[in-house]
């Protein structure tokens, strides 16, 4: 049988399925790490069952959770801001969804491409910060406003090292555009081997660290948890919302997940490529979003993993480790990559 | 270029009605929000000329820090929800007259440089690629760029000089 799934498409057929697409790849990847991790894998490392009574193995608990959300009344404060209160929770989903658009899944499996691939995704995924700071200001609470502060100060402050690990990977790839990240790490070599290609995680391994930490910062998963510090501030910044609006806060968290996961694995671990199958073999339009969503599970695998192990940093430490340590350790990074590229 | 004409007047007119409700309105946070929707416009211009790289700066800078650090002024030191008074004051008319200047010798110098050469034949009518954005950087204007950011390191330190003052 030979492999021939290329099919002609007009534009426009093309782009509605594109944007189906998006959807598709916001939604499955966010079900899959709440429903594995979140759900599951916790409760086992907290000792308890997890949720076991929707479907084998509670495996329909989502579509329960998504239909008590969806039952619950849309409570908006008295003192609130309507019109940005209502808008918050829509600009955090928003800027979740753009940033999936520059992830590539495949050959011909992309959603658009953007020569400034990575460089986008990480300018759109700080947009998420203005509907944080949305829904503290307008619900008209201390405890909201509070969680807001934090969290913008904390988005800020890991941004920087988010973007500067990922600098390390553009200068040795040589390109922000995401499928040429996939293609440089395909086709590299180490020491003349090229057996598996050259996934930058190990030569940027400091990087790959870095950009995991502030990943997780970004994610204000534990141990960065300060925005939301049930003990301290409620909820943070989504103390007042409910129902849907709070569902959409959660959807938006979870998918961010899935696209910082997705854009580490393709930034680190070698994208949709599976070393033995040619680039622009059509087999990987079909095979490539498993692989991506298998590496994608990986790094969440890891965040979570550190999210229910270390407790949370007080608000000095997690400045400070991230003005102090992280920053610097990755401007060094760019050095000493810069500088190994012209070398060799 | 029919398509991307169409767009460049949907979204400047709607980038000129947040412009006026940023100096219109009466709340200090709906200001900064209209704001963003400005300065998402003029990235959505650069795009729609061909500049991504510039037009992804623009978003990564202005809106994911210089909106967010206004924000975050504005909720740290006073930030009430409603109509406020005291944003309005008496200098709207010098203010105004200060934007009509301004708007003037912008006007002049661009139609003065560019006169009525198109988009496509200033770049080619291809996107710009951020390798050009690079080379002309750090080739042909390397000491201006060089002098700019120096300028902005002295401003930084002095910030915080001024600021640390005890």
């Amino acid at each position: 049988m030979t492999t021939q799934l290329a099919v002609e498409l007009a534009y426009w057929q093309q782009s509605i399925l594109r944007s189906v697409g998006v959807i598709a790849a916001v939604l499955l990847p966010a079900g899959t790490i709440v429903y594995l991790f979140l759900f599951k894998m916790m409760s086992f490392m907290q000792s308890r069952l997890g949720p076991n009574e929707a479907g084998p193995y509670g495996s329909m608990q989502l579509l329960a959770e998504v239909g008590k959300f969806l039952q619950k009344e849309d409570l908006i404060p008295d003192g609130a801001d309507r019109r940005v209160f209502t808008w918050a929770p829509i600009v955090v989903v928003a800027s979740t969804f753009v940033t999936y658009v520059v992830v590539p899944f495949g050959p011909d499996a992309w959603f658009a491409q953007i020569p400034t691939g990575i460089y986008f995704a990480l300018a759109v995924s700080s947009l998420s910060v203005i509907g944080v700071l949305m829904a503290g200001w307008s619900s008209a609470n201390k405890y909201s406003l509070m969680g807001g502060l934090r969290a913008a100060g904390q988005l800020i402050a890991y941004e920087l090292p988010l973007v500067l690990a990922a600098l390390g990977v553009v200068i040795q790839a040589g390109t922000m555009d995401m499928q040429g990240i996939v293609a440089a790490q395909r086709t590299g070599e180490i020491f003349g081997f090229g057996g598996i290609g050259n996934p930058f995680i190990l030569t940027q391994f400091v990087g790959f660290m870095i950009f995991l930490i502030a990943m997780q910062a970004e994610l204000t998963q534990p141990p960065f948890d300060m925005p939301v510090a049930e003990s301290e501030l409620v909820a943070g910044y989504m103390t007042e919302y409910s129902g849907f609006r709070f569902l959409l806060f959660f959807i938006g968290e979870y998918a961010t997940a899935g696209a910082f996961s997705a854009i580490a694995a393709t930034l680190f671990l070698g994208g949709w490529a599976l070393p033995g199958l040619d680039l622009d073999n059509n087999l990987m339009n079909v095979l490539g979003p498993v692989v991506l969503l298998v590496k994608i599970l990986l790094i969440m695998f890891l965040v979570m993993w550190f999210r229910v192990t270390y407790p949370r940093f007080r608000e000095d430490q997690l400045q400070i480790f991230a003005w102090k340590y992280l920053i610097p350790l990755s401007l060094v990074n760019i050095t000493a990559t810069a500088v190994l590229k012209v070398v060799f | 270029m029919v398509a991307q004409n169409i767009f460049f007047g949907i979204i400047a007119f709607v980038m000129v009605v947040a412009a006026l409700r940023v100096v219109t309105t009466k709340n200090i946070v709906h200001a900064a929000l209209y704001l963003v929707i400005v300065l998402a416009g003029v990235a959505a211009q650069f795009i729609l000329t061909g500049a991504e790289f510039v037009g992804v700066t623009q978003i990564l800078v202005y809106i994911g820090a210089v909106v967010v650090l206004f924000l975050f002024g504005i909720m740290l030191t006073r930030a009430r929800i409603g109509r406020e008074v005291e944003v309005d004051n008496e200098k709207r008319w010098l203010a105004g007259l200060v934007a009509l200047v301004l708007f003037a010798v912008m006007s002049f110098a661009l139609v003065d440089a560019f006169e009525d050469s198109r988009i496509e034949s200033v770049s080619g009518g291809t996107p710009q690629l951020t390798s050009e954005v690079s080379d002309a950087i750090f080739k042909d204007y390397l000491i201006p760029f060089e002098a700019a950011s120096f300028l902005l390191l002295a401003a930084l330190i002095g910030a915080i000089v001024v600021a640390r003052r005890e």
